[in-house]
């Protein structure tokens, strides 16, 4: 059985996590993510002035207060930068710090001082997603559904002026309203977002699933869906932790559950991930090893004008190293491209005709290079070594014919198999 | 006596954070301190749970052990990865902040710290925890750490003056001369670490990056040599720590947060001006320009 106020907090979460999302594709891909942390770090003096003046805890008086100090806070930071040498990231601790340290001192001078109740302002900043109340989730609410659907309304725009800030302004387009909305954007939703998490966390909210989508998707449309779906999931994991576990602080299982997902696409992302370059990098490995063993048996296999080859004499062909010789060969072997004849090995018709493309292709590579890049021929051989493995059939075709169906390279030695291309 | 104990931990803390800062600040890295600022708590919890004490060498390896695994992982990310900086300095730090907040919560029976604890830090409780030899008090225990904090600092600054040089201001060069770049960056991130745990206590996570950040880039602003850098950043630290134990006063509010206060003021300041005076001397240059053509 779900309870009323379970859902309250589930959806202010969710919707939290979705509005943070959303703005953290922008700021992630303007290089800019910690400048969310800074944000963060600064409602504090706005929160407690706020206070100060008004001597009331609504929520409606302090969500003021914490915007204007978080629009203060990014426009110190571009101060810095465009007036002084120091750089963004510097300029980012130093206001981070220097605000978040003026709030400490209005907040304690409150707190010493005669101001009648004001105890939980702090809860303001360090996140109390599980007791928020329901007026307050209604605003949260208002401000995240008026975030997404302002990028919605502007999506064209942003997604020109994020990729290329340059170039919009050259076309006409408003930069610096367009920065504007989006630094307004970024205040708003560090100040909703911080109360389910706190302070600290926040940047995690903003930065994590736009990182995390990355890592699947090279569209701006898909990276804000994924991210958006990352977020809303993590928020609720983290929800549901902390009411399973009530001991269990909500907003450091939010950002517990953000970074394993992050972790986990930095992993095995199909395209990205680090698992996938790695095995990608392996079958280039084996793939090139084999080739490399065919080409030198067909090498020597032509020069002594015998089928078959000892391995002591392929291995000092190459110099192989000893184990990866035996393990191409043994998966030679099995794909049938060479046999064994009693002690030695032979190429077998299959293998045959893949060690003579290898051949070919290294060939025509260095006629290709000594006659169209005009390159020496004594220049040329490493450069094939690396090609034979890439180059595609089609490309194939295309330099036999662009090379005009030659029969022999720049050492006038004999290009295999080129009458098969003549038709 | 204690005014004056309060005082000398601000400016003790100061100058340890001003050396640090003035490389990080150089091998733009400062938000990798804050980073690392925030991502000891859990070294620190995990060493409070094996020991049961605020102040023990086992505190000091912990928090050392995980600033030092939150450069790896930033590296980790940055380079395995391939994702870009500031995103992996975000994600690291977070998680790891996380990972502390929920120890703390979930041993919260054995643990006497919290993450209030963290961000703000007592520095006025600082004389009141005395290190006692026998009856005689020796002064507050805060003083004897920083103190011992400060002289492992400066003599890793004087034996290794030339390759925090060199590897500050051109990596690639200092690679090219054979010197290892990774164990200076390395060194660098586990002094960061000790420093931010030794000053915690009494300043707390987010001031330490007030210390380590402010004026160092005030002193950048003031000059382009090292050396100098390191004099003017340590003294506007010592001077922000003493003008801030007065305005704490005048404002009755939190003592550190005061001093950090107080060093925004000046960074604003020494900000003010740079500005004023390029502008001032720009115009003349130009006007002299104009002047030798005529």
């Amino acid at each position: 059985m779900l309870d009323i106020n379970l859902i309250w907090v589930l959806a202010g979460c969710a919707l939290i996590g979705a509005g943070s999302s959303v703005v953290g594709v922008f700021t992630f891909l303007r290089k800019e993510s910690l400048v969310g942390d800074a944000v963060a770090h600064s409602l504090l003096p706005g929160v407690v002035l706020a206070f100060m003046l008004f001597q009331l805890k609504s929520i409606w008086i302090l969500f003021p207060g914490a915007l204007i100090a978080g629009w203060l806070s990014l426009l110190s930071i571009s101060g810095i930068t465009q007036y002084s040498k120091i750089k963004p990231d510097t300029a980012i601790a130093i206001v981070l710090s220097v605000f978040f340290a003026v709030g400490i001192v209005l907040l304690t001078n409150v707190q010493q001082g005669t101001y009648g109740n004001q105890a939980g302002l702090d809860t303001f900043i360090f996140g109390k997603a599980a007791s928020m109340l329901p007026s307050e989730i209604n605003l949260f609410i208002l401000v995240d559904l008026i975030l997404i659907g302002t990028i919605f309304l502007f999506y064209p725009y942003l997604k020109l002026f994020v990729f290329d800030p340059e170039f919009s302004r050259a076309i006409g387009l408003p930069v610096r309203l367009l920065n504007f909305l989006l630094s307004t954007l970024t205040v708003l939703a560090v100040a909703t977002g911080i109360q389910a998490v706190g302070v600290v966390l926040m940047a995690a909210l903003i930065i994590t699933p736009a990182a995390a989508a990355r890592f699947f998707t090279n569209s701006l449309k898909a990276l804000i869906f994924i991210a958006v779906l990352i977020g809303v999931i993590s928020s609720v994991c983290g929800v549901m932790i902390s009411y399973t576990a009530p001991s269990m602080p909500t907003g450091p299982w939010i950002v517990m559950v953000l970074s394993l997902v992050a972790v986990f696409s930095f992993i095995f992302s199909p395209k990205k991930g680090i698992l996938s370059r790695y095995l990608l990098r392996k079958r280039h490995l084996v793939k090139m090893t084999d080739e490399n063993v065919l080409k030198a048996m067909y090498h020597i296999t032509n020069q002594s004008h015998k089928r078959a080859v000892g391995i002591t004499v392929l291995s000092e062909a190459r110099r192989f190293d000893g184990q990866q010789l035996g393990a191409s060969l043994k998966r030679l072997l099995k794909s049938n491209e060479i046999q064994r004849e009693n002690a030695d090995i032979a190429l077998t018709e299959k293998g045959n005709e893949r060690a003579a493309r290898v051949v070919r292709l290294h060939r025509l590579w260095e006629l290709y290079l000594n006659k169209r890049m005009n390159i020496a021929e004594d220049h040329v051989h490493n450069d094939a070594e690396a090609i034979e493995h890439i180059i595609t059939p089609e490309l194939e075709a295309e330099l036999v014919k662009d090379l005009g169906y030659p029969e022999s390279d720049p050492h006038h030695s004999e290009i295999p198999g080129i009458k098969s291309f003549r038709k | 006596m204690n005014d004056f104990w309060i005082v000398l931990t601000g400016a003790l803390v100061a100058v340890n954070c001003a050396i640090l800062g003035v490389f990080l600040i150089l091998r733009k890295m400062a938000m990798v301190g804050d980073a690392i600022s925030h991502a000891v708590l859990p070294g620190i919890v995990i060493a409070y749970l094996i020991s049961n004490s605020r102040n023990s060498l086992f505190m000091l390896v912990g928090a050392a052990a995980f600033g030092v695994l939150t450069s790896m992982l930033i590296e980790l990310f940055y380079k395995k990865a391939r994702l870009q900086s500031d995103a992996s300095i975000g994600i690291t730090f977070t998680w790891l902040f996380a990972i502390g907040v929920i120890l703390v919560t979930a041993f919260s029976g054995n643990v006497d710290l919290d993450q209030e604890c963290v961000l703000y830090g007592d520095i006025a409780y600082i004389p009141f925890d005395t290190w006692m030899v026998g009856n005689n008090s020796l002064g507050p225990a805060a003083i004897w750490l920083l103190s011992g904090n400060f002289l492992v600092l400066l003599t890793g600054l004087i034996v290794g003056y030339r390759g925090l040089f060199i590897t500050s201001f051109d990596e690639a060069f200092s690679i090219g001369l054979g010197i290892n770049a990774g164990t200076w960056h390395y060194a660098l991130m586990a002094a960061v670490s000790l420093t931010v745990v030794l000053s915690f206590n009494s300043v707390g996570a987010i001031l330490v990056v007030a210390f380590i950040v402010v004026p160092p880039a005030a002193a950048y602003l003031l000059s382009k040599r090292l050396d100098a850098m390191l004099w003017i950043s340590g003294l506007i630290g010592i001077l922000s720590a003493i003008s801030g134990f007065f305005l704490a006063d005048l404002w009755n509010a939190s003592i550190s947060a005061s001093m950090a206060v107080s060093a925004g003021i000046i960074f604003a300041c020494v900000f003010a001006y740079t500005v004023i005076k390029r502008r001032l001397f720009q115009k003349t240059e130009e006007s002299n320009f104009i002047e030798s053509w005529q």
